[in-house]
């Protein structure tokens, strides 16, 4: 078939999805924006660091990768404010996008959410690299929240061996580290939300 | 990257490969794939960036059943004109791309952000990275945002990106294209993807292209010459709307939607 007649094929298939492509390697100048990996200031009384790094099927740390954030606010609200790419410095808006460093590692100055629903607590993060063709999604749920945690519907579905890389590692007062390891026998568990 | 890279012929041997395998599956009756497969070696770069292990797939929670809310306050209405950001006229082609973001069913993504990227008429990004000699713009960055509207339209006036080489496999070159970032209603419908011109001649070469392996979806990403948005005088017009279907929501195939 030629373009033209794909694209009248197109046509008679009504809203089908849009293919992903790569964001490659030049979102640099593109995409990060100043404040975009602080969803509050470090001044906050409840700030915690929500950091980690990336690594490849290697090893290797990954450079050129793109993580947004969203969450609920502390009180397991989603907030409609607007602001996420405007920052005032006081209105939590729940997104957050940050780069990693040319060492793979992300830093993000957030809340811990609270509880949405009946699940446990958790951060949405996104994935985004050159040699990624198609976003991939986790969650980062915290340590301490080992009760919530038997009873969350998606910490189930995970074979157990494999839970723990879902579960950020509390690393000093107000930190947590989130490491992602985008393949590989410790292979952080992506989820797939169109089943 | 210090291995001897691929030549074009290699490349393209596998990529017909990936196809051909698609096709197969398609005749044995498997849906059409929607996106890329992660798992794509013909770009190279993806060899050791894809998980190995199934997604787990799980119900989508309202966390993920909702998105950021962006607006008035996130971006100046000014941002969708790249040739407006310096002090001087842009070089190239003057295009304007515009379109629509829809759901599934049909209904417009409003009042969402969309975010764009793309190299200079010359092939050069404003990266500090991108290593190709060719130059840059003193007037032309290649980053603008907008707004949907109430009908999920959206409107770039812009500069006809040039096309690239990249050291995937010797003398690879990717065909031009402007990247674009979306979000919907939901997050579970975040897309980052990239639109391209019709009739290029680097598409059969193209391993990002071609890693979307049904020919009829590739086609999604062409955006199509309309003189009615055209601007006399001033632009060339191209219309590209952008589908994001979310969790739960359903499509079919045209085969198979007709009754």
């Amino acid at each position: 078939m030629n373009e033209q007649q794909l694209s009248e094929l197109n046509n008679q298939r009504q809203y089908v999805q849009t293919p992903s492509q790569t964001i490659g390697p030049f979102f640099e100048y593109a995409l990060p924006y100043a404040g975009g990996p602080d969803l509050v200031s470090g001044h906050h009384a409840n700030a915690i660091r929500l950091h980690g790094t990336v690594y490849d099927g290697a090893g290797a740390v990954v450079p050129d990768a793109l993580i947004e954030i969203w969450q609920a606010d502390e009180a397991g609200t989603l907030v409609r404010n607007l602001g996420s790419l405007d920052r005032d410095g006081y209105t939590f808006t729940g997104f957050g996008r940050a780069s990693v460093n040319l060492a793979g590692h992300y830093t993000f100055t957030t809340v811990k959410p609270g509880a949405v629903g009946n699940g446990a607590p958790y951060v949405l993060f996104t994935v985004f690299a050159r040699g990624l063709m198609h976003h991939l999604f986790t969650r980062a749920y915290f340590p301490e929240d080992t009760d919530a945690h038997r009873n969350d519907t998606v910490l189930n579905a995970v074979p157990e061996e494999r839970r723990a890389s879902l579960i950020a590692v509390a690393d000093g007062d107000g930190s947590y580290r989130f490491d992602i390891r985008l393949q590989g026998d410790d292979e952080t568990v992506f989820l797939d939300f169109d089943a | 990257m210090t291995d001897s890279l691929p030549t074009q012929h290699e490349i393209s041997a596998e990529i017909a490969e990936h196809e051909a395998r698609t096709k197969r599956a398609m005749d044995a009756g498997e849906p059409a794939p929607l996106h890329p497969s992660r798992d794509y070696a013909p770009y190279r770069s993806s060899i050791l960036r894809h998980p190995t292990h199934e997604l787990v797939r799980v119900d989508p929670e309202e966390v993920e059943r909702e998105s950021p809310a962006f607006g008035h306050t996130d971006v100046n209405p000014l941002e969708s004109d790249l040739t407006i950001q310096h002090s001087g006229e842009p070089l190239g082609e003057r295009i304007t791309v515009s379109g629509r973001v829809l759901d599934g069913e049909g209904r417009p993504v409003r009042h969402q952000l969309i975010e764009i990227w793309q190299a200079n008429t010359a092939g050069r990004y404003v990266h500090k990275r991108d290593q190709h000699p060719a130059p840059l713009d003193p007037n032309f960055t290649g980053v603008g945002r907008a707004i949907t509207g109430d009908n999920g339209e959206y409107l770039f006036t812009t500069i006809q990106p040039g096309p690239y080489p990249w050291k995937n496999h010797t003398n690879a070159w990717r065909p031009a294209h402007i990247h674009f970032s979306l979000f919907g209603s939901a997050f579970t419908q975040r897309l980052v993807t990239q639109m391209y011109f019709p009739a290029d001649p680097l598409f059969a070469l193209d391993p990002i292209y071609q890693s979307i392996t049904d020919p009829a979806a590739r086609q999604r990403l062409i955006g199509r010459y309309n003189h009615d948005l055209s601007v006399p005088e001033f632009s060339l017009g191209y219309e590209w709307d952008i589908v994001l279907t979310g969790p739960k929501s359903t499509w079919m195939e045209s085969e198979d939607a007709d009754e």
